[in-house]
């Protein structure tokens, strides 16, 4: 019998940590211009204890000012979306469901691409909009999922798929309207898209963004106990003193904004929501209070990589990142499913 | 012998329907329920008015075929409703009145298990049986891990600790869904059609089993079954129920009556009284 202890949470997120560190160094590295990791690792360390005038100015405007936010962006996103999907999976009790099966990114499309049609290249509408977009899809289902009052996993899959499926047609038609250019930025932003979002200024937004993030992914942790009773039946939860309803609404909640967080700065990067967890689970065992910030920091790793991939694979010409996440994803995916049968 | 139907509790007999006495762990007055499909419908089932008791070490059997009203009465038994009319306490306590952990640390359900959405170890999920004991997060204890190993000892399953759950035999499976039920040191033990998945051999080992729990720990044991003559032999107490409504509450002896079996089982049946006291239902000859 080897119980989780909070020291074993903390030495795995650091390994953990260790490897997103790693892959951040290794894409600062990468890019037009070159740089070597001595360097890189010099210029993060003085960087860090603030002095700013050892470092080039090259290496301060690409590494600070071009690469090191897209970065930050792709953590934020990555762990987002791995959070909200290791949440969304224990929420549905259906290990098939990802952040975007209740149709909030749907709605964050959809926020999208009126505001392309509305107020083109107004800055910041386009995140705006979809935001609001998710938040409105999040209550729509919420209020269509309930039965007897509390919310049921099943109806609530069943109400996602179907909000989902009808504001996809609506994107579809929407997108027919589109001019030349507007249309390949909504295709890139379906795809997700890290490349065009980041505002002149990034840091007061990063801060405002890791702030919400905190408290998105806090409330899940708070209830990640709870989580892992009910994984095994809700009725045998509440037996135990667990209160589904408020935890299931927690986790709704704190999900979806998750989930609307990195939709709205990023399009609809796939795979990474589904396929974190279960690696992580693979990797770590079942319990969510290791499962959440595992999954956290997985889907950073893996999406900073991926990230790394889209932009230098065919420099200079960008993929979507998301592209890269569905390449990777998919197979991994297919292997784990045909594992689970046998 | 007590009758209960039409008349309440205030016309149980003595030996057990005396508030106050001293053991009592479990006491059920003119609890009903009703179920409706929305507020404002007619009831779809109704479990009339139903009084018992059950004291420290005692296990006690509701009996009744399909639709009788077991798992409704097992639900307020649980705390997971409230009863419409009267009321259910345990150590003096009105259930319903009870928040969610520590209505946890006094009464634990045993139901068939539900499938599992990921692998769990036996002791994983064994430890989850702690849950109501613990602070924030949870994490366990040494302490949390010794009741827990315990509790696998005491159902025999040592040395299943380490087994993937969905790796187990029904029977092993049983006893490690029992030793979750332990590790919450309740009082009060409830079990759902436990023998429902398991062979003669599985059953009798069962019942010996939670004789002995309620011996030893001074559990209140309460069994919802169809096994009339396991209920016999190893019951102390047997609450009959039919079409909503409890019948009978007293020892077996007293319950199985050959024409009141044969009215709420809708079956050929005799009983033959052992020599040990206790009654043997049989398969009546004209079937």
């Amino acid at each position: 019998m080897r119980p989780l202890t909070p020291r074993r949470v903390a030495w795995i997120c650091a390994a953990l940590g260790v490897v997103l560190f790693v892959a951040t160094v290794i894409s600062l590295r990468m890019g037009a211009y070159p740089i070597s990791i001595t360097d890189i690792v010099k210029t993060l360390f003085s960087g860090a204890i603030g002095r700013w005038n050892d470092i080039p100015g090259e290496y301060r405007s690409i590494v600070f000012t071009i690469r090191l936010p897209r970065i930050l962006l792709g953590i934020l996103v990555g762990a987002s979306l791995s959070t909200a999907g290791s949440g969304f999976q224990a929420l549905l009790r259906n290990p098939l469901a990802d952040p975007y099966v209740l149709g909030v990114s749907s709605g964050a499309a959809l926020g999208a691409i009126i505001s392309l049609i509305v107020a083109p290249h107004t800055p910041g509408a386009i995140q705006l909009a979809a935001f609001a977009g998710a938040a409105a899809t999040t209550a729509a289902v919420y209020f269509l999922g309930r039965r007897g009052g509390q919310l049921d996993s099943g109806t609530l899959l069943l109400a996602g798929i179907v909000a989902a499926s009808f504001l996809s047609a609506i994107i579809m038609f929407l997108m027919t309207t589109l001019s030349g250019r507007d249309l390949r930025g909504m295709a890139f932003w379906l795809m997700g898209d890290l490349g065009s979002t980041l505002p002149s200024n990034p840091l007061p937004w990063f801060e405002g963004l890791f702030l919400v993030f905190v408290l998105a992914a806090g409330a899940i942790y708070a209830t990640s106990s709870d989580l892992n009773l009910i994984l095994t039946g809700e009725q045998e939860a509440r037996h135990l003193g667990v209160n589904v309803h408020r935890v299931k609404l927690v986790v709704y909640i704190a999900a979806s904004v998750l989930t609307g967080l990195a939709v709205s700065v990023s399009g609809t990067i796939g795979y990474v929501g589904l396929l974190v967890p279960h690696l992580m689970r693979m990797m770590f065992g079942t319990d969510y209070r290791l499962l959440i910030p595992t999954s956290a920091i997985g889907g950073a790793i893996l999406v900073v990589l991926a990230d790394t991939l889209a932009r230098t694979i065919v420099s200079p010409t960008e993929l979507p990142v998301g592209a890269m996440t569905a390449l990777a994803g998919a197979p991994v995916f297919i292997y784990l499913m045909r594992r689970r049968v046998r | 012998m007590n009758t209960v139907a039409g008349r309440g509790a205030a016309s149980a007999s003595p030996a057990i329907m005396s508030p106050g006495t001293s053991g009592v762990r479990l006491k059920v007055e003119q609890a009903s329920y009703a179920y409706a499909a929305t507020d404002r419908s007619a009831p779809k089932f109704t479990l009339g008015p139903t009084s018992f008791e059950a004291q420290q070490r005692e296990i006690v059997a509701i009996l009744g075929p399909n639709a009788s009203g077991k798992s409704t009465l097992l639900t307020l038994l649980a705390g997971m409703a409230r009863p419409l009319s009267g009321r259910i306490e345990v150590d003096g306590v009105e259930v319903s009145m009870l928040d969610t952990r520590t209505r946890a640390q006094r009464i634990a359900l045993v139901q068939q298990e539900s499938e599992l959405l990921f692998p769990l170890r036996v002791w994983e999920y064994v430890l989850q049986g702690r849950y109501p004991y613990g602070k924030r997060l949870r994490f366990e204890s040494e302490e949390d891990c010794l009741l827990a190993g315990n509790a696998l000892a005491q159902v025999g399953a040592d040395a299943l600790r380490d087994r993937w759950m969905d790796q187990l035999s029904g029977g092993e499976k049983q006893r490690v869904i029992l030793a979750r039920a332990l590790a919450q040191q309740p009082s009060l033990l409830l079990l759902d059609e436990p023998t429902q998945h398991l062979d003669i051999g599985g059953k009798v080992e069962l019942l010996r089993r939670l004789r002995r729990l309620a011996d030893e720990n001074r559990y209140t044991v309460l069994v919802v079954t169809h096994e009339l003559n396991l209920a016999a032999e190893f019951c102390d107490r047997i609450v009959l129920l039919h079409k909503g409504k409890c019948l009978r509450v007293g020892t077996p002896a007293e319950v199985y009556d050959r024409a009141l079996l044969e009215e709420v089982f809708e079956a050929p049946l005799e009983v033959e009284m052992r020599a040990n006291g206790r009654p043997r239902v049989i398969l009546g000859g004209n079937h």
